[in-house]
């Protein structure tokens, strides 16, 4: 105890094992806090992902306008059904970055481990993803889109997106503890990031320019979800794999630096 | 299991002055430098300094340690790196069993959650479980005197009443190792001696705990061992009322510079005359001062306070009118001597004296002294309080004492 000595992954996850009630108050409080004193309470964590596909329903309608390739029912649930997941990336990742540095008490004044701040945000935003969640499968229903037996990759890919997410949410966070630019940063990727990700249109409409939006692991990952549940075909597995590794690699990489950097947090903040 | 609850070993840790990084400028060579020398336990570079150096002291399982020093000696990064929120840059911290900081209370309070929700918070915050927190709720709250409020959010408490939850959940945090810096001063006078008898029963109970105060009166009566922390170095580690002693001994480097002249060669003595700080209840001291008064002596007032220099309990305030002396002739400068006989039927403890002159007629200080003197009063026996007053007890009959009735 109080060794200079950096721990391994595995003593630094069973740690944060041992902190899961904590793990589960600070969720709790970011998602109770978050809708205290507001009227529309949870609400508000369905209008932001339906905002989202209300824009992508109007890109796409104009797409069609100017291609002649009129707009329909698969395309309207495919977006429905992306704009989840990237409502909660931009939500987990904004609040994640911030999750340290808008708790200088916590880290200044009391022990714990401190992958709890990049964690909780992230499962206070897959709370409200849960929510929006039960709307977006209502319109799947009614639209008709049915089921396969594709849908057994859906789990899969999902919690890839939320590793994935939980990865970079702890690089962030502890990035932006020591560089406040880091907040910026993210503020404008976020803002951007859903041209440069295939949310409101699919990859295959780039032709052979695709793989270019697939290297980001978010965009191969919703492309994945989208074959499964909309078009009913086995994801790429090439693509699937490659996000796969991001998402494996990149969390126990972000664990390690942000171990590693965890002596100075306290004096740096 | 070892007996060793807790070990410092040859501790060092530096601070950096100023901003960490001021410019780019700046911190492309840092990073550079980052990268090539494995950074750590090195020396000290541009703008760093040691805040502890060779900092070594040993717990004992279920003893109560107290670390004192003035403000900036190092006492709060001794708590923090204990507490594993610090790290050390070279020697050695082992700690043997669950260990819960106080630093300071209802720091993960979340201003727009309730009294109940920020007890489950708080308290987990601190490494409690939820279902021992559901178990010890109804005492918490009892224990804050919270009441009906417990529902309210704690943006709306009084700030009396955000510290006394505070304290409350992290007094039922129940750890084997309990740092505590300087939180029992929290809430009014009947919180505190509540706070102060809860500090008491868990150092009865066994729990070790390290405590961290500028009330020695606290420390002395809590900790059988201390340390005194000095610009970063302990400049002693032994028995609490000696530690004590030192650290009042050591020079403060405070003095009354507004008034400079008025007061000078304060001494105190004993009956004989020659300087002494130690003195049993049953003897008298000489205060002895030469004052230099730029009024009619008849005029002016001599204040004399004695107060109690663990925590300031003034112990005696006195206006005495030098019109009463006997008439003395200045010298050419101006300056009368004048020698206060005193007895010092006090309990044991350290104690400091105050002096002020004051100009009636202007009500205008002409000099003061603040905290002069300090003298310590040995006896055998440990009674708690400030004065004797020769408890006398008898059997009897308690005629003479009815009250008449008119």
């Amino acid at each position: 105890m109080g060794n200079p000595a950096i721990p391994t992954i595995s003593e630094s996850f069973d740690e944060v094992l041992q902190y899961r009630d904590l793990l589960y108050m600070l969720t709790w409080r970011d998602i109770k806090a978050r809708y205290k004193q507001s009227m529309m309470g949870f609400f508000w964590a369905i209008l932001m992902p339906l905002l989202i596909v209300g824009a992508g329903i109007l890109v796409r309608f104009a797409f069609s306008m100017s291609s002649g390739h009129h707009i329909n029912v698969t395309d309207i649930s495919g977006i429905a059904l992306k704009s989840l997941p990237w409502a909660f990336f931009v939500g987990a990742i904004k609040f994640g970055t911030n999750s340290m540095v808008s708790n200088p008490n916590l880290v200044t004044k009391i022990y714990f481990p401190r992958e709890v701040f990049p964690l909780a945000a992230v499962l206070a935003s897959l709370f409200d993803a849960v929510i929006a969640s039960s709307v977006v499968i209502v319109l799947l229903i009614v639209s008709g889109v049915g089921a396969s037996v594709q849908l057994l990759w859906v789990p899969l890919i999902l919690v890839l997106i939320v590793l994935f997410t939980a990865a970079l949410a702890m690089f962030l966070s502890c990035a932006n503890l020591f560089f406040r630019d880091v907040k910026y940063l993210v503020d404008v990727t976020m803002t951007f990031g859903i041209f440069f990700t295939p949310v409101f249109y699919d990859a295959s409409m780039l032709h052979k320019w695709a793989p270019l939006v697939l290297l980001n692991p978010l965009g191969a990952l919703l492309e994945a979800l989208n074959s499964a549940v909309i078009l009913h075909q086995a994801p790429s597995l090439p693509w699937l794999g490659y996000a796969a590794a991001w998402a494996i690699l990149g969390l126990l990489a972000a664990w390690r630096i942000f171990d590693r950097a965890e002596a100075s947090f306290a004096e740096t903040i | 299991m070892s007996e060793i609850a807790l070990e410092f070993d040859g501790v060092w840790k530096k601070f950096r002055k100023g901003e960490i990084h001021d410019s780019l400028r700046d911190l492309i060579p840092a990073l550079t430098r980052g990268i090539f020398s494995r950074n750590g336990t090195g020396e000290l570079e541009e703008r760093e300094f040691w805040a502890l150096h060779e900092i070594s002291f040993q717990v004992q399982r279920g003893e109560a340690f107290g670390i004192i020093g003035a403000n900036g000696a190092g006492k709060s990064t001794t708590l923090k790196l204990l507490s594993r929120i610090l790290r050390p840059n070279r020697g050695r911290i082992t700690a043997h069993g669950r260990l819960s900081a106080l630093i300071e209370v209802g720091a993960g309070f979340h201003q727009d959650l309730t009294g109940r929700e920020n007890v489950y918070l708080n308290g987990s915050i601190l490494g409690m479980k939820r279902q021992e927190i559901a178990r010890k709720f109804d005492e918490i709250v009892d224990f804050a005197g919270i009441g009906d409020f417990i529902d309210t959010p704690v943006k709306r408490y009084s700030s009396g009443m955000y510290a006394r939850l505070g304290f409350a959940v992290a007094a039922h945090v129940d750890p084997e190792i309990l740092l505590v810096d300087e939180v029992l001063s929290v809430g009014d006078m009947q919180f505190q001696e509540k706070c102060f008898e809860r500090m008491r029963r868990v150092v009865a109970g066994g729990t070790t705990v390290i405590f961290v105060s500028h009330n020695l009166q606290a420390v002395q009566m809590l900790c059988s061992r201390t340390m005194f922390l000095k610009s970063g170095t302990a400049s002693r580690i032994g028995p609490t009322s000696e530690v004590i002693t030192e650290y009042l001994r050591a020079p403060s480097g405070k003095s009354s510079a507004e008034y400079p002249s008025t007061i000078s060669d304060i001494s105190l003595c004993g009956e004989d005359g020659t300087p002494k700080t130690n003195f049993s209840p049953s003897e008298r001291a000489q205060l002895r001062f030469t004052i230099h008064p730029s009024e009619p002596l008849e005029e002016c007032l001599l204040g004399l306070i004695v107060h109690r220099a663990t925590d300031s309990l003034v112990v005696c305030d006195y206006n005495l009118p030098l019109s009463e002396v006997a008439p003395f002739s200045p010298d050419a400068s101006g300056r009368v001597p004048l020698v206060v006989g005193l007895s010092m039927n006090l309990l044991r403890g350290a104690y400091a004296f105050s002096l002020h002159l004051l100009h009636r007629p202007s009500s205008k200080y002409l000099g003061r002294a603040f905290r002069v003197s300090n003298f310590f009063i040995e006896e055998t026996a440990s009674w708690q309080g400030v004065s004797h007053l020769n408890p006398n007890v008898k059997t009897g009959v308690f005629a003479e004492c009815t009250p008449k009735r008119p």
